[in-house]
């Protein structure tokens, strides 16, 4: 993935064969500031919409956000400044420790889906009869709306007449009302969020496992090197940048997972065993109207996401591409 | 985010994916791309070789069956009678099929406003915001403006921020202005451009000469004459599978549809069938819920099915899932 720096200098893409000395940034900045006005002006219409979107719908409300989040504030009246109560609040508030611990339980499900997706990846990447039959299939769930997957499983977890209890029952297994009960209801959800998203990370893996150099697995069996070493010693430091944009894109998602918590468990759970944080937010800005302490909330979860996104962007920037 | 392609394919020619394309194969299944290193393969396609792949092969089959089991099951409840959907044993098909059910639905239901809107929402959203992104790709990659790259940096710092840190106060402000329960609240943030989609374009335009921008100047177009003419037919399948990916998202979204459609005559799909699932669960209604909920995921399946093969290699190449 290599990338000419020359278009991202500030002054834009030098013309091939015009490449000028040392020099330039002093004096060539300013003379191309003169010559290209007309081009500046121009380019910056076309950015000019992204831009202004970005400032109106992301700059102004996450200073709007940081400002009510030290508010006491229904959303309708004034603004009454209470500094740090609503993050003090926080820390004695035991639905949202208890929503925060449900969001990062539900992240279990993240290495059991990775596992689960490089052995898929692995199978099909042999000479298997129906592979892109397979492929297809295992990629449905992905595309599919997550409200009408989690509809559907909210019915499937019913334990009278459930699918799932059903086919349990062909086994001789009395499975539980899933969603009714503490014990079960987060592993019930992490089972669908792995069926859903073991699509998406099979592809990449896919993509990955098919890239790794067939002569290294040679010279591995030449070696004498059984199929679990060329495993472990070639496929997963091979597959290992994926594996970690994978897990980093699945803590941003699995942060915000709101969807099918809300569907299936309107409640928030037996006990508040399924409320995720964004589910928690929700309904306390949305049905409490206690809109500054829901800011501040959402302000902790915005925090925890961007040092995860950070994350990724540096190593990634490490691996790919470079932006300056 | 191209990190994830550690191949050989570099990102920034996608057209030479075609070639390279890892999930091409023949009906029969034989991989056409490992190229050089099939005869080795085939040289050791022993008969072990081959009982471990009829043994994958049950395994996947296997799986592929629990994959597809809870949507076929969401089709035949919704053709059972409810007395079949809670009998015991189980009714795998109904005797008499309901098909009726996917025609009462429409009239029982709010669900043909609820396609409506979320087409509303999808396609203007997507159309809009494809040519705002595309227009300042190009910007960012091949034109000349100061400061570009602290622009470039502050796009894509914004998009680290996630949605729901952001749902209050945007909440706030559209409720000043009156736009709760309409879909401008939907619509208008996501025209100014996907940035998402200016980052892959960009990406696609390095390796695009300057000298051919810089050509088209000297012989006298205008700027926009250069995007349309010169730089749109570049980058567009790289537009379009970027374009099914986020009309696919922006079908499926859930969160900010809930929060500002009330009136049932506004909702969005999605919300419609959320709704049913509550109103008609305690009539025990399931086969329409059932119904609803098959036909609402069914244009994404089928746009799905017939652009996979675009959508599988823009999803293996990029790591965005739309």
């Amino acid at each position: 993935m290599s990338q000419t720096t020359d278009t991202v200098t500030d002054d834009g893409p030098a013309p091939a064969g015009s490449s000028t000395p040392p020099a330039r940034r002093t004096r060539s900045a300013k003379d191309s500031n003169r010559l290209h006005r007309t081009e500046h002006r121009w380019a910056l219409l076309f950015v000019a919409a992204p831009v202004v979107g970005f400032l109106t719908f992301t700059l102004y409300p996450i200073l709007f956000a940081l400002y009510a989040s030290f508010t006491s504030w229904n959303g309708l009246g004034p603004m009454r400044f209470i500094g740090l109560d609503n993050y003090a609040a926080l820390l004695q508030d035991e639905y949202f420790h208890q929503s925060l611990f449900n969001t990062l339980f539900y992240m279990i499900g993240i290495p059991i889906g990775l596992v689960l997706s490089l052995l898929l990846a692995l199978a099909l990447n042999r000479r298997i009869v129906g592979r892109t039959a397979f492929r297809t299939i295992y990629y449905v769930p992905v595309i599919s709306s997550l409200a009408a997957i989690a509809i559907v499983w909210q019915f499937a977890y019913n334990g009278d007449f459930g699918l799932v209890n059903q086919v349990l029952a062909w086994f001789g297994i009395d499975g539980p009302d899933w969603l009714q009960n503490t014990a079960t209801v987060k592993p019930a959800l992490i089972i669908l969020a792995v069926w859903k998203g073991l699509g998406f990370s099979m592809l990449l893996y896919l993509a990955a496992v098919q890239s790794v150099p067939q002569s290294l697995y040679e010279a591995a069996s030449l070696d004498g090197a059984n199929a679990f070493q060329k495993f472990r010693t070639i496929t997963v430091p091979m597959v290992r940048p994926v594996t970690f944009f994978l897990v980093i894109t699945n803590i941003i998602a699995g942060a915000q997972i709101f969807t099918e918590i809300n569907i299936m468990t309107p409640t928030g759970g037996p006990e508040f065993s399924s409320a995720s944080v964004v589910w928690y937010i929700v309904r306390k800005a949305f049905q409490y109207q206690q809109m500054g302490y829901a800011t501040a909330m959402a302000i902790v979860l915005g925090l925890l996401v961007m040092i995860v996104t950070v994350i990724q962007f540096r190593l990634n920037r490490r691996n790919s591409f470079s932006i300056d | 985010m191209t990190s994830i392609d550690p191949g050989p394919v570099p990102a920034t020619a996608p057209a030479v994916l075609a070639g390279a394309d890892p999930t091409g194969t023949d009906p029969d299944g034989a991989p056409r791309t490992i190229g050089a290193s099939m005869p080795s393969r085939q040289g050791s396609a022993t008969s072990e070789n081959r009982v471990v792949n009829a043994i994958l092969f049950v395994v996947l089959a296997l799986g592929a069956v629990v994959m597809i089991a809870p949507l076929l099951w969401m089709f035949t409840t919704a053709v059972k009678t409810t007395q079949e959907v809670f009998a015991l044993p189980p009714v795998l098909w109904p005797s008499e099929p309901q098909w009726d059910t996917f025609v009462r639905m429409w009239t029982e239901a709010p669900i043909l406003s609820g396609f409506r809107n979320s087409f509303i929402v999808a396609t203007t959203v997507t159309v809009l915001g494809s040519f705002t992104s595309a227009l300042a790709a190009f910007a960012l990659a091949k034109m000349r403006l100061p400061h570009k790259n602290v622009i470039f940096l502050a796009l894509l710092s914004g998009i680290m921020i996630p949605f729901p840190t952001l749902m209050i106060p945007q909440f706030v402000m559209f409720s000043k202005i009156g736009w709760v329960d309409t879909l401008l609240p939907l619509i208008v943030p996501a025209v100014f451009g996907n940035i998402i989609m200016v980052f892959f374009l960009r990406q696609y335009l390095e390796s695009v000469p300057n000298s051919v921008v810089e050509a088209a100047k000297i012989d006298g177009a205008s700027y926009f004459q250069i995007f349309r003419v010169m730089i749109l037919p570049i980058i567009r399948p790289a537009i379009a599978a970027q374009f099914i990916l986020w009309f696919m998202t922006v079908w499926n979204d859930y969160l900010a549809p809930i929060l500002y459609l009330n009136s049932e005559e506004k909702q969005t799909l999605q919300v419609v069938i959320a709704n049913l699932n509550v109103e008609f669960a305690t009539q025990r209604d399931y086969p329409l819920i059932m119904a609803a909920s098959f036909v609402a995921l069914l244009p994404i399946v089928i746009v799905f099915l017939i652009f996979q093969r675009q959508i599988i290699e823009s999803v293996a190449l990029t790591g965005t899932k739309g």
